[in-house]
């Protein structure tokens, strides 16, 4: 442990600041190597080889990877708060597709006469319900440094204000999660009615460029898989920076003894509130960058289902480890997208089967799971070598 | 001798047979002559007229059927108002038909009932009307009813005059009343018609007859009964000399008393609605009250039990259709029943293990919820299931004329009562109800005492169940039963449970119905979407103030 220590110590110097953060944990170090490839290898193949080339990867499959990156990057932020805090919001949706609905608003501006109506001033939805001017909140999204800090800030201005009341009047456990959850429905109502004015049932779509950028070309495209994988990259090193220091261990003794940490003097409430912020944001943008890939938002974005499934790729990933919640989000995203087409009969049956199993068995989740095998102790590590022994015997005897 | 014999035999025999015959002459002569028999004939006659008739002859037809005050004469009329009436092109016979498996028709005669044969779709026609003659089809039909034996049929007549009521009524609806008071003496339908004479009484020339209907339509609550007098507001303020001021300053007192009693009723029933509504929360959150307040478990699932009970109402009345009314009664134990054991079986294959793991229990019992769904999705199919209502529950009580409420509320508010009810005296003066109490306050104790604390634990689960599947059978009567029927109500539920306080059965009652009443009063005001979202915020903001709840249990036990 001491010797693994001094290598870190001599280490550090050439590793620069971003990598030190990566020392020591092995499943990170692995992640973000695999995504820097993928974020180079992809794009490339996209675009360098003919559609025939066996090395061709299909923009479709591109933008569906982006796609599975974002939603990596949203267990990422609820891994954050969930596995780090004890936090378990079931508003991580809302504050996904409130990201999302300020990227859609940058995007529906950038339309401007292109529409069905042609109207250089009022998206389509708005002329369609006869309003005169554009509403108030609509202003400055046509600038996308504008929508890029309400990305950050809307979210991030819901969760200080609902975290705020909530931790302040110590709104704890299951509580939270029934009142996060009270809330992303409520968002849901809202964003349904037309009077909202983001679209109602619609939502926001018929996207066609961003920053002067075509966004159905290929190399748009590439360029927004690259940004979602560089976006994962940095909210893994950003949580990383967070759990590894003095902070992040305060909020791991929330998490494990919230009443000795506050006898202890911590403002146990400033802690919460903070990661909860942080984590909304990282959410926000996870939201931002799944828009111009999937070209629509609509208020079913924010359906409370949502959220659960969001808690459960954490869960079957392996919730505290950060890189858990990546490999959980892409594993059952996978899953589903392969399932969803091939049996779509079962693929519910497969979910709710998912998240019963996994909490009965998995309380690890996967990398907990590797862990307990590799380590030879557990429940799931006896399993797997007496398994491995039947099927060894089985092969001897033949 | 013999031969005056014979010959009197012979007269005799002769002035029989001529008798006879007499008799069967004249009797035949008073057949034809007879009133009611030609009525049925020109009756008859005119009905075979009907298919080749024009629009003005079908017009002059009604007028003589009506004339003829024949029995099956609104028969007739409401069969060619609603379009049940056809004749067959060919024979231009007046018909009924009814489908059969083959696409073909069966076809019976209107006139005499008989079958006529099997028919092709195109071989039949409807007997058309216009627009014209469907009203006048339901002044001819009001006005046979008005006079009809049966009082419900007098009832409607009276009230759809009053719908139309114009001066050409004026001598129906007073040889109408004068029928009534020689006949029924029913005071409602005397109102009735006495307001509509009111009302054409507005339109007359006489002051003396215009003041004295102002007066009578005092507190009178009918919706045509405002109108009539708006209406004769703005036409006296217009024609201003003809009208005296006496009259308009009483119109308008008048209207605005009316107003004002229009406006409690409108607040009445509102209240009685969220009541209604607040019965629904109460019934849908109640078993959750107890699998979430006693036990502490979060069943995520517990909306697809309300919609396993909704299911098994679905699939009882599939199983004795010609027991519609019964078979509500029969789907309450059956839906508590099948609720109920998948419950146990739920607790004991999947929540027992997780105990003291209340975010994992969310997790696990939404998977739970996500394959019940699937589950009835693929047995049923994903499109919503039809349920019927049986009559008791249907149809509306009169308050005033102004105000109707529905039964099927009514009887639901009972009925929720009575489950809490029955609850109560379950978790009270039960000796289940008193080990469940008493693992909540202490399990190792009531584990020590010689409590199966771990079938407790699978009871209490299957009841909060079971009750949810009672919910379910409750909601089938209100709402569609589709797989999705759960999901709508769960968060509302926990809505319900959180903000009564966790296990107190009557913070429960407290928190469904104060949701109920101020969603619906909220309604009119912001529209239901935005009604309900002002409750959730509301709620959001409550629970910052008692995080635990309006009625909080105290002690130890809530730290936990």
């Amino acid at each position: 442990m001491k010797n693994n220590q001094t290598i870190n110590e001599s280490n550090k110097l050439k590793l620069g600041p971003m990598a030190t953060l990566l020392v020591g944990d092995k499943g990170g170090q692995r992640l973000v190597m695999a995504l820097v490839a993928i974020a180079i290898i992809f794009p490339f193949c996209n675009l360098m080889f003919p559609e025939d080339s066996i090395f061709h990867v299909s923009t479709y499959a591109l933008t569906l990877t982006g796609k599975y990156l974002c939603y990596a990057l949203l267990a990422l932020s609820v891994d954050l708060i969930w596995g780090y805090c004890g936090i378990m919001s079931l508003g991580h949706g809302a504050f996904f597709a409130l990201g999302g609905y300020a990227m859609g608003m940058y995007l529906m501006r950038q339309i401007g006469e292109r529409g069905v109506y042609g109207n250089p001033d009022l998206p389509d939805f708005m002329v369609f319900l006869s309003w005169e001017n554009l509403p108030w909140y609509w202003f400055g999204f046509d600038q996308f440094w504008f929508a890029m800090v309400m990305v950050l800030l809307i979210p991030g201005t819901l969760a200080f204000v609902f975290g705020w009341l909530a931790f302040r009047s110590r709104v704890t456990g299951v509580y939270f999660s029934i009142i996060t959850q009270a809330l992303t429905y409520a968002l849901m109502l809202a964003f349904f009615r037309n009077d909202m004015g983001f679209g109602g049932n619609n939502g926001l779509t018929d996207f066609k460029d961003i920053l002067g950028y075509d966004l159905q070309s290929a190399e748009t495209r590439s360029v927004l898989f690259f940004a979602s994988a560089m976006a994962l990259i940095f909210g893994y090193l950003i949580s990383r920076f967070i759990t590894k220091s003095k902070l992040g261990r305060v909020l791991v003794s929330i998490r494990d003894a919230e009443m000795r940490t506050r006898f202890l003097g911590y403002k146990v409430e400033y802690y919460k509130l903070f990661i909860f912020i942080v984590s909304a944001m990282l959410a926000g943008i996870a939201g931002a960058l799944y828009v111009p890939q999937v070209g629509i938002i609509n208020p079913g974005e924010f359906t409370p289902i949502n959220s659960i499934e969001i808690i459960i790729w954490v869960a079957i990933g392996g919730r505290g480890t950060l890189f858990g919640a990546v490999i959980g989000a892409i594993a059952v995203n996978y899953a589903k997208t392969y399932f969803t087409g091939a049996f779509a009969e079962l693929w519910l049956f497969m979910l709710g089967g998912l998240f019963v199993l996994s909490t009965l068995y998995l309380p690890k989740g996967i990398v907990g799971a590797v862990k307990s095998i590799k380590e030879g102790n557990g429940k799931i590590s006896r399993l797997y070598f007496f398994l491995k022994e039947k099927i060894a015997s089985i092969k001897g005897g033949a | 001798m013999s031969i005056i014999r014979t010959l009197l035999i012979c007269v005799l025999t002769l002035s029989s047979v001529m008798a006879l015959s007499a008799e069967t002459i004249s009797q035949q002569v008073i057949a034809t002559s007879a009133e009611p028999k030609k009525a049925t004939d020109s009756f008859q006659s005119s009905v075979n007229k009907f298919p080749s008739a024009s629009y003005v002859e079908k017009q002059q037809l009604i007028d003589i059927i009506r004339a003829s005050k024949n029995e099956r004469a609104l028969e007739l009329f409401n069969g060619i108002l609603s379009g049940d009436i056809f004749y067959v092109k060919k024979t231009n016979e007046v018909v009924y038909r009814a489908p059969t498996e083959d696409r073909k028709f069966l076809v019976t005669s209107f006139s005499n009932g008989k079958e006529v044969g099997l028919f092709k779709k195109r071989k039949l026609k409807k007997i058309g009307i216009n627009n014209s003659l469907r009203g006048n089809l339901k002044n001819a039909i009001a006005e046979l009813q008005l006079f009809s034996e049966i009082l419900e049929d007098r009832e409607l007549a009276a009230l759809s005059i009053l719908k139309t009521a114009s001066s050409d009524h004026q001598t129906l609806i007073n040889s109408a009343l004068k029928f009534e008071q020689s006949n029924g003496e029913d005071e409602y339908i005397i109102e009735v018609l006495t307001t509509s004479k009111s009302l054409i009484d507005l339109k007359s020339e006489d002051p003396v007859v215009r003041l004295q209907a102002i007066k009578y339509l005092d507190k009178s609550l009918y919706v045509e009964t405002r109108n009539g007098l708006s209406g004769f507001i703005d036409h006296a303020l217009i024609n201003f000399d003809d009208y005296n001021q006496a009259e308009i300053t009483l119109a308008k007192t008048t209207l605005d008393d009316i107003n004002q009693l229009m406006k409690i009723n409108a607040v009445i029933e509102n209240i009685y609605f969220g009541v209604a509504l607040g019965a629904v929360l109460l019934l849908a959150a109640i078993g959750l009250a107890i699998t979430f307040g006693v036990m502490g478990v979060i069943n995520m699932a517990h909306g697809e039990m309300i919609m396993l009970g909704a299911y098994t109402t679905f699939v009882i009345q599939q199983l004795m259709p010609n027991h519609i009314g019964l078979s509500l009664v029969v789907a309450v134990p059956a839906a508590f029943l099948v609720s109920g054991t998948v419950g146990v079986l739920v607790e004991r294959s999947v929540i027992r293990h997780l105990y003291g793991r209340p975010l994992e229990t969310l997790l696990a019992t939404f998977g739970v919820s996500l394959i019940l769904q699937q589950a009835v999705r693929s047995i049923f199919g994903p499109l919503n299931q039809d349920v019927v209502t049986p009559d008791w529950m249907a149809g509306t009580f009169t308050v005033n004329a102004g105000l109707e409420l529905t039964f099927n509320r009514l009887y639901i508010i009972i009925f929720s009562l009575m489950v809490l009810v029955g609850l109560a005296l379950v978790l009270k003066k039960t000796l289940f109800g008193l080990q469940m109490r008493a693992v909540t306050m202490n399990r190792p104790m009531a584990s020590s005492m010689g409590i199966k604390t771990g079938w407790v634990d699978a009871l209490t689960f299957g009841l909060g169940s079971g009750i949810a599947g009672i919910a379910g059978v409750a909601l089938s009567q209100l709402t569609n039963v589709g797989p999705n029927l759960g999901q709508a109500y769960i968060i509302d539920s926990f809505m319900v449970v959180v903000f009564g306080g966790v296990g107190n059965l009557w913070g429960t009652l407290v928190g469904a119905m104060s949701l109920g009443i101020a969603n619906k009063i909220m309604e009119p005001m912001a529209g239901a979407v935005l009604a309900k979202i002002i409750v959730l915020v509301a709620i959001i903001l409550f629970i910052q103030k008692r995080p635990r709840g309006l009625f909080a249990l105290k002690g130890r036990a809530v730290e936990g």
